[in-house]
């Protein structure tokens, strides 16, 4: 049985069905980037090494450039595109800038991503390398910096901003911490 | 790169069937390592046959205290896991130690235990290399061979299996379970990787064209206290030169059960048992972790430039058995 090497495919992405016919050998990088004018999601290793080309899969961070793109199908895919509400940048975006948690820019879209997923996964109780005690019972650990490292230790950073990301993620991690106390607070007082 | 098929299965009977058609054929999990070894040629599979949508994905604590671990729960899913982190802490410690959050996520149970060697002979297929291309020769054991096995290695290949996960597995007896088209099996770790010999490229006792589907954890008490130390040769984000999971029940300063296994130092994770036995039994002071880390690397056999890893595990071990000790006398 002679199997087709290509499949036309529907990928959805940042809440939107795009239908494209995609080389079984294609990565989702080069699908977002080559086919789909996407090009926020940036190419840096290209072997899963620098967390440049880094998207959220269902919400958990990724690196697209080992992700094949006929098996993203039925996916949600969210890239440095879809982060934004409209014009109001997601806190993560707003801190990098207020940081300035990047020099050149290339490595950005990757941070933005995997902060956005950082966050949610400490907020999930996750435990990280650096965790002092992994077990339950000792409880989830703070977000402190060398727990943020440790965290964002997929993104590579040509350029050295570390310092300034590390600052952008926890004023970041800080916001949604609030956000979420004041949503809770809100609906106990309703 | 080869142009390949691709298939995406719901029902295991299905995947083993596809596969077992096909000897060029590979399963795709998180494909972290695969897609990888695609794009440098090492792996030229014409069918792709996906499984990560296999009802496979689930980690389920057994009432006699152990853990059976889906084959497509992904790295990041196991180490979060409560069970996991409360019965085998190692085991989670480990999976942190490993990669990064984001292949961490995309990264399945059942394709960490078959990822390849790391060799920077065997990804590149300029190069010879017995595991790849058997009988071209291993020009790492007179070239670049920091990284490579002090233990169970052979003059055919010195390469060292990748994994942090499969070291703490190691150390709490894990089973594999498999299903091809003839029938489910299981196969304990111990005996899942194959010794090295003239054959390194046979890697595992799997039958062709197997499934793996999941990872049984008997019960084990004494893995409560347990630990994974990884050292590597930046802080994070590296694979292991040298790794050690060790659990410990100490009482009264006698040394009731401990568990030993090595990472990077051989073709497969490495379980301590002489080092185990010589421990059993008797104290639980620096002295004796030495003297059975010394045991355990007798049998060990360097080349120029990888000798220190004699030194590494030796100090690990007494560092992470004296650290456990010491927690079990609080």
């Amino acid at each position: 049985m002679a199997l087709s090497t290509s499949s036309v495919i529907t990928l959805n992405i940042n809440g939107e069905k795009r239908t494209l016919p995609v080389d079984h050998r294609t990565t989702l990088l080069d699908a977002l980037r080559e086919q789909l004018d996407l090009t926020g999601t940036k190419k840096g290793c290209d072997h899963g090494q620098c967390g440049a080309c880094t998207v959220l899969l269902d919400g958990s961070r990724a690196v697209s450039c080992l992700q094949l793109a006929v098996a993203a199908e039925g996916r949600e895919i969210t890239t440095i595109e879809g982060v934004a509400d409209g014009d109001r940048l997601h806190p993560v975006q707003q801190a990098f800038l207020d940081f300035d948690g990047y020099q050149c820019g290339y490595c950005t879209p990757g941070q933005i991503c995997s902060a956005i997923a950082v966050i949610e996964e400490h907020a999930a109780g996750w435990p990280s390398a650096v965790t002092a005690d992994v077990r339950p019972e000792a409880g989830a650990p703070a977000l402190t910096a060398e727990e943020i490292r440790e965290r964002m230790s997929g993104n590579l950073c040509r350029c050295g901003a570390y310092v300034s990301i590390v600052q952008a993620v926890a004023q970041a991690a800080e916001t949604e911490a609030r956000r979420m106390a004041d949503t809770a607070e809100g609906e106990l007082t309703a | 790169m080869r142009e390949f098929g691709y298939q995406r299965v719901t029902e295991v009977a299905g995947a083993v069937a596809l596969l077992g058609a096909d000897p060029d054929a590979r399963f795709l999990g998180g494909g972290t390592n695969l897609v990888d070894l695609m794009k440098a040629g090492v792996e030229r599979p014409a069918l792709l046959v996906d499984v990560r949508d296999l009802p496979l994905g689930r980690i389920e604590p057994r009432g006699d205290g152990g853990l059976h671990i889906g084959a497509t729960v992904t790295n990041s899913e196991l180490a979060a896991d409560p069970e996991v982190r409360r019965r085998y802490p190692a085991l989670a410690e480990a999976v942190l130690a490993g990669a990064s959050g984001q292949l961490r996520n995309m990264a399945t149970v059942g394709g960490n235990l078959l990822q390849r060697t790391r060799c920077g002979y065997f990804t590149d297929p300029a190069k010879p290399c017995n595991k790849r291309a058997p009988g071209s020769g291993c020009p790492a054991i007179e070239g670049e061979h920091h990284n490579h096995a002090i233990l169970g290695a052979s003059a055919h290949c010195v390469a060292v299996h990748p994994s942090d996960m499969g070291v703490a597995l190691t150390a709490f007896d894990a089973v594999v379970s498999y299903e091809t088209a003839d029938g489910p099996g299981e196969l304990p770790l111990a005996e899942f990787y194959l010794p090295v010999g003239d054959t390194p490229h046979r890697e595992t006792a799997l039958p062709p064209g197997a499934l793996i589907t999941g990872i049984t954890l008997p019960p084990a008490p004494v893995a409560a206290a347990s630990r994974y130390r990884k050292v590597r040769e930046r802080a994070s984000y590296a694979f292991a030169i040298g790794s050690i999971a060790a659990a410990l029940d100490v009482r009264d300063g006698v040394v009731r059960e401990v568990r030993l296994a090595f990472g990077a130092v051989a073709s497969r994770p490495w379980r301590a048992r002489t080092a185990e036995r010589a421990l059993t039994g008797g104290p639980a002071d620096a002295a004796a972790f030495a003297a059975a880390a010394d045991a355990e690397l007798a049998a060990a056999e360097t080349l120029p430039h990888n000798g220190y890893k004699v030194t590494l595990m030796r100090n690990l071990v007494v560092a992470v058995l004296t650290e456990l000790a010491e927690e079990a006398a609080r």
